[in-house]
């Protein structure tokens, strides 16, 4: 692809960071233009939290705005919807399947939303997946983040081994094994 | 070589490219990383002070010492330093000196939108905004030469989409700065009126130079596209023009502070139209006004918030936006909580069961304001909640003061909390302090402060005994308690409430993010034992949520601690076991 504008969204601790560096790394490894905006502070501390990652030619403002996401990996089901307006006509988004109570719902507010991801898939391109259970079956349920990236680089068509370079670099190596893993099994989850 | 930066590291690489040999700071998003990145560099020595003002008088010793400093803050950490950074922009600089600070539009996790444009017009320092990671680094190389070449400090202004957006940045290599000479100069580097009186001239005469280099620099560009249209903007501003209103002309600001008049005529001339695109306060627009020109600014844009290049398609160009229409309003509001097993949480449950008037300070623990805790009453700057304290007892007397406490965090007492707790106890004050000991900096992502024993670097180094430091100012009852030992917790606050004396708790318990913090692992509900009274809910934890008809541990969150085991009167929860 020549251009992404790509969203990341989960909630705070569930590793979007880390999934960004390596979007990141991966943009600058396909010799584009790359800015990636993450915003944190308050919303670390289990907050809904958004990534931005563009690449193309050249890219000016770091945020994508509504309607102008070509791709969206949302770690969480209830952020998944949140930040559906923001994918454009042909967008796909990639889905982990699980689901956090924010405070509100906790204290019983308001509800969680039922039936999100059949909402979801009635309009949009949705790939969904329990990332969280095969994260697990790899070893560690912090590798839910490369898990979804697995996915992401088979929809978005990107070279495998520019992916694998790309978490080479980023991941810890003493986790990067179980993480590969991960990346494989995301992969080749949506054939 | 190429490399993908946040804007943070970008400046952190400049300082070392400059030959930097001296970094201080105090963390604060989103100026916290610059730091962070800069203590990697083994030849740059680098601090964590306990204040931003102390950070800066060490950053002014080490250029007076002949070294290229440097020094990082939020915005509102300026405030704090605001005292020697007018008085150094009389004595000027040996080393090159800068002063990064880093303004939070939209407020992602301060307590206030403030401009520090204006902290440069009123010391008379000049002032630079980057618009990306390549500009911050290349305009920190910058600032320590004009710096240099104008005897002056030189403040680089950040914002929190700069700091926090990663982009491309060309490494060069480090320069080889030699430490200047240091020579006695008591007219230069003594501030007493006489001598002040001297240098606030030269002051002036530096403003002159500078308005004059500000035109020739080459900091401020202008890019000429169409005839129409011209927008005069500076850093991330820049680059939502650039995308929204591809076709304008546009002067980039890249010295905010003085601003290049000649260049700024040249432009308006060339352009039928002009708008000033800046966030935040009408700094350009006002001083652009008062040469007589005429521009548009804040009547069709925001002083509030966050800009972005939609924003101003819909602002100045009239566009609209048709968003896929989700049914958005209903997707319940995410704010951010205290983490599973957070120190502060037992703490609370016991502030808000005894119903007091809570004091509160700036750290994680203000998230204590929030649902479900809503535990704490006012919160201002850091440091503000012991003095707040002392002074509604003053206000409302001794039964209010019976119940009321403020809440501080080490680290924050140490910034700005210990001066409080010294005046309570030298005017006879008898509030209550508790602070919360959670062996680290929490809010900022675990920065080591003088109450954890290591420096920057993790190095061991001697740390600050929190109830010794109490006691030797003064305060008879230091008790330390832990915030998980509910009854124990409420025992003390009590007593302490009721003394007619001033008293400190320290609430000590690791913060539950630390990695060698090992709860044994996740709970759950043994629906059995569940008689759904729902205490369990009260303390607050998000890994305890209601599903349908009865309650759940959502084990993907919960780490362990155990505080709800102790909340439960049925023994209905227990170790889940794999
Ligand atoms: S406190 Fe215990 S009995 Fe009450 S609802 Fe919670 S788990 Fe059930
Ligand atoms: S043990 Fe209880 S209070 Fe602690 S994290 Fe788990 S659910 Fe929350």
């Amino acid at each position: 692809m020549k251009k992404l504008n790509l969203l990341i969204v989960g909630v705070g601790g569930q590793g979007t960071l880390l999934a960004s560096r390596i979007l990141g790394t991966v943009a600058l490894k396909l010799n584009f233009d790359v800015k990636v905006s993450e915003v944190h502070g308050m919303s670390q501390r289990g907050g809904s939290v958004v990534t931005y990652v563009k690449y193309g030619e050249k890219v000016y403002s770091p945020l994508i705005e509504k309607g102008e996401a070509d791709l969206i990996i949302a770690f969480e089901q209830l952020e998944a919807l949140r930040w559906v307006e923001y994918l454009n006509k042909e967008g796909k988004m990639i889905v982990n399947e699980q689901e956090i109570d924010p405070m509100p719902v906790i204290t019983g507010k308001v509800k969680y939303p039922e039936k999100i991801l059949e909402t979801l898939k009635a309009s949009y391109r949705i790939y969904s997946l329990d990332a969280l259970k095969i994260a697990k079956e790899c070893g560690t349920i912090k590798a839910v983040n490369i898990v979804l990236l697995g996915v992401m680089a088979k929809l978005a068509g990107i070279d495998k081994n520019i992916f694998l370079e790309a978490i080479n670099e980023v991941v810890p190596a003493k986790v990067l094994d179980v993480n590969i893993k991960a990346f494989e099994e995301g992969y080749n989850y949506h054939n | 070589m190429k490399k993908l930066m946040l804007g943070n590291e970008a400046v952190a690489r400049g300082a070392y490219e400059a030959g930097c040999s001296v970094a201080a700071a105090y963390p604060g998003t989103p100026s916290t990383e610059i730091t962070e990145y800069i203590s990697k560099y083994d030849e740059i020595y680098s601090e964590w002070a306990p204040n931003e003002k102390v950070a800066l008088e060490v950053a002014i010793g080490s250029s007076i010492g002949g070294a290229r400093a440097i020094c990082s803050m939020k915005h509102v950490g300026l405030n704090v330093a605001a005292d020697p950074l007018f008085t150094v922009s009389y004595t000027g600089v040996n080393g090159g000196l800068v002063i990064m600070v880093a303004d939070d539009p939209g407020m992602h996790s301060s307590q206030n939108e403030q401009d520090s444009r204006f902290y440069a017009r009123s010391s008379k320092v000049p002032m630079l905004e980057p618009s990306d990671s390549q500009e911050c680094k290349d305009f920190v190389k910058q600032a320590f030469t004009i710096s240099e070449t104008f005897d002056c400090p030189v403040i680089v202004r950040l914002s929190t989409r700069v700091s926090h957006s990663q982009s491309v940045v060309e490494l060069s290599d480090k320069e080889d700065y030699k430490l200047k000479q240091y020579s006695k100069d008591a007219s230069k580097y003594v501030m007493m009126p006489a001598m002040a009186r001297k240098r606030h001239v030269e002051v002036e005469k530096r403003m002159t130079a500078l308005r004059k280099f500000s035109n020739e620099s080459g900091l401020n560009k202008i890019e000429m596209i169409s005839n129409d249209i011209g927008v005069i903007t500076s850093g991330i501003s820049y680059q939502y023009v650039k995308e929204a209103i591809p076709d304008a002309s546009v002067l980039k600001i890249g010295m905010v502070h003085p601003i290049p008049e000649k260049l700024i005529e040249e432009f308006a001339s060339k352009v039928k139209t002009l708008y000033v695109v800046e966030e935040l306060e009408p700094f350009f627009e006002n001083q652009i006004k008062k040469m007589g020109i005429k521009v548009i600014g804040k009547e069709k844009l925001p002083i509030t918030g966050e800009y972005s290049a939609q924003l101003l398609a819909e602002k100045l160009r009239d566009k609209k936006f048709d968003s896929n229409e989700a049914s958005n309003n209903a997707v319940p509001v995410r704010p951010p909580v205290m983490c599973p097993g957070c120190p502060h949480r037992g703490m609370f449950y016991v502030l808000k069961k005894m119903g007091l008037t809570v004091s509160g300070d700036i750290g994680c623990y203000t998230l204590g304001a929030l649902p479900p805790n809503e535990a704490m009453d006012i919160c201002v700057c850091m440091g503000a909640s012991i003095g707040i304290a002392h002074g509604l007892e003053k206000a409302r007397g001794t039964e209010f003061r019976k119940k009321t406490v403020a809440v501080i965090g080490d680290s924050t007492f140490i910034h700005s909390g210990i001066t409080g707790l010294i005046d309570i106890v030298y005017n006879k004050g008898n509030s209550t302090v508790i602070i919360l000991d959670n062996s680290i900096t929490g809010m900022t992502g675990h920065q080591q402060n003088p109450t954890t024993g290591f420096t920057i670097k993790g190095e061991p180094t001697k740390q600050v005994d929190l109830e010794l430091l109490c006691k030797s100012v003064g305060v008879d009852r230091v008790t330390v308690v832990d915030p998980f030992d509910i009854k124990e917790f409420e025992k003390v606050v009590k007593a302490e409430i009721d003394a007619d004396e001033p008293s400190v708790i320290i609430s000590q318990r690791p913060c539950a993010l630390l990695k060698y913090v090992k709860y044994e692992g996740s709970h759950r509900i043994v629906q059995d034992k569940c008689k759904k009274c729902r205490m369990c809910m009260k303390i607050g934890c998000p890994a305890i949520v209601e599903k349908g008809d009865h309650l759940e541990i959502n084990p993907a969150l919960c780490v362990g601690c155990k505080l709800c085991t102790k909340i439960c009167g049925f023994g209905a929860i227990e170790r889940a076991g794999e």
